[in-house]
């Protein structure tokens, strides 16, 4: 098929029928791998991993104590600074969750180079960025206060805080954007729902540019014992933490959390070709399912995640032959292997032509900010042809006819790609990228 | 300057993020160091915590300078 039949054919189907396009203008993340969607990249591509000793809090006490911790350090060598970003005195008003979100975004808007003039142009911008959890610590913290007896000392910050949606609202405040302010909460689903309801909102023309990905920061007491509770986490690679989140391996015994945030600028596609702007990729397919199964566990054959693919493939007007790459929800959990076989059943044939990896295995599990960080892996993915490696993937627990990518990255070409991510409460979410 | 008025500076200073040069006695809270509703009430409390005081929200109300503060809580030191 010519490219041009290929645009003819996503134009006329699903997802994009008389539709206005969603492209994506402006990238951002900040994460275990540092800082800056470049550094990050290559550092991925470079097989580096991103997790180690948790150093934020003493975790001596708990069974997981490795982490995929944002490197603090100067910005020229991929590292956070937090005041380069945010003002000092405003730190102490928003958790950490906020900061993150804050650096990314203010990275993914001066990237898209989007500065609305007038007051329709700020009213046709939004911002839609979700969290898993929130202001975990900042809610710990308030509680001691209460507890010792203190109420009437507590901040008049803990609230906006410790909102989820604080995020939208202060990136709204910093660049004046008035258009659409909302929030996704979906677990480690809410990165990619956060991308595809926002391409949605630009979609049926409630605006022309969003804001939208996730942020997370619960590297924290509260956050590693509570998924240590639930037995999620890894244990068992506390003296080897680079070796601890392993996706399919035989030897994984959990997710490894991470911290940082992921923002994507999705923008109109005639909007962004009139001002010129550097166009990554576009949206073209999104699916969303629920398992109505378990709070936490996924349903055999995880069938859940084969409807969110596949709703996916049919906004999109797809078929799987059309997928080069899935960037895996893959969490280093015992569901790995569920979300394969749901891959091999909905691809069939085509999945052993299918390049499929996860990043989370270099970069830990971002949890809100997962799928965001994730799609904008896959729209570089396309960009640069380059299958991202899956990090110690020695000795997979099932096998497959899909390419997994263990250890080095692949070049590959990649022309659609797409990304994965499910949340505890049986949610299920899939996103189709492609190049412009 | 009195123990209390250099006190009350350094809050101010931490809490606001402002020059110490700009934290005059006749200074404004929020019109002159950008402080907001909420930054105001965390002052108090601030206040309250360093001087061990109560500064009741009627009286809190009307403190919105440095010197306002400052005597505020000289007055209730010498009480």
């Amino acid at each position: 098929m010519s490219n041009g039949e290929r645009a003819g054919l996503l134009l006329s189907a699903g997802m994009n029928s008389g539709r206005r396009r969603v492209v994506v203008t402006g990238m951002g993340i900040v994460g275990p791998l540092g800082l800056g969607v470049e550094n990050v990249w290559s550092r991925l591509i470079a097989g580096e991993s991103g997790i180690g000793e948790i150093t934020q809090f003493d975790a001596s006490d708990l069974p997981a104590q490795v982490a995929g911790e944002v490197p603090n350090g100067p910005r020229e060598e991929g590292k956070l600074t937090l005041s380069e970003w945010v003002p000092t005195k405003d730190q102490r008003k928003m958790d950490r969750f906020i900061h993150m979100g804050l650096v990314a975004a203010t990275e993914a808007v001066e990237d898209s180079g989007w500065k609305p003039q007038t007051e329709e142009e700020k009213c046709r911008t939004g911002v839609m960025i979700g969290s898993g959890i929130g202001g975990l610590q900042t809610i710990y913290d308030a509680s001691i206060t209460v507890h010792e007896g203190r109420a009437k000392r507590l901040s008049p910050f803990f609230i906006p805080s410790a909102l989820i949606n604080l995020v939208s609202g202060h990136v709204s405040i910093k660049y004046g954007f008035q258009g659409p302010n909302h929030s996704v909460v979906t677990a480690c689903a809410t990165g990619v729902h956060a991308i595809g309801d926002a391409a949605r909102l630009i979609m049926f023309g409630d605006a022309d540019v969003m804001v939208a990905g996730g942020a997370e920061a619960t590297v924290c007491p509260l956050g590693i014992a509570g998924f240590c509770s639930a037995r999620a986490l890894s244990t068992g690679f506390n003296a080897t933490p680079q070796q601890a989140s392993r996706p399919w391996d035989k030897d994984r015994d959990g997710f490894v959390m991470g911290e940082g945030s992921g923002i994507v600028v999705l923008e109109e596609y005639e909007h962004a070709k009139a001002r010129g702007a550097k166009i990554y990729g576009e949206v073209i397919g999104y699916g969303m399912s629920g398992d109505a199964y378990h709070i936490t566990a996924p349903s055999e054959g995880h069938y859940g995640a084969y409807r969110a693919m596949r709703s996916a493939l049919q906004s999109a007007g797809l078929t799987t032959a059309d997928i080069n790459y899935v960037n895996a929800h893959g969490t280093s959990t015992m569901a790995d292997d569920l979300e394969l076989e749901a891959v091999e059943r909905l691809f069939g044939d085509d999945a052993k032509k299918l390049a499929m990896s996860s990043t989370k295995s270099a970069t830990g599990h971002l949890l809100g900010a997962a799928g965001a960080v994730e799609a904008i892996f896959s729209i570089l993915a396309i960009r640069d042809n380059v299958a991202p490696p899956t990090l110690n993937l020695d000795s997979p627990s099932r096998e497959s006819v899909i390419d997994r990518v263990a250890h080095t990255a692949q070049q590959r070409p990649i022309n659609i790609a797409l990304s994965n991510s499910f949340g505890f409460g049986g949610t299920n979410a899939s996103l189709i990228v492609r190049g412009v | 300057m009195s123990e209390i008025a250099d006190k009350v500076k350094k809050i101010v200073v931490e809490h606001l993020g402002v020059e110490e040069s700009k934290v005059t006695p006749e200074a404004s809270f929020i019109d002159d160091l950008g402080a907001d509703s909420l930054d105001t009430v965390e002052l108090v409390m601030a206040f309250e915590e360093a001087f061990n005081v109560e500064i009741p929200e009627d009286a809190a109300e009307k403190i919105t300078t440095v010197k306002d503060a400052i005597d505020y809580i000289e007055k209730q030191k010498a009480a």
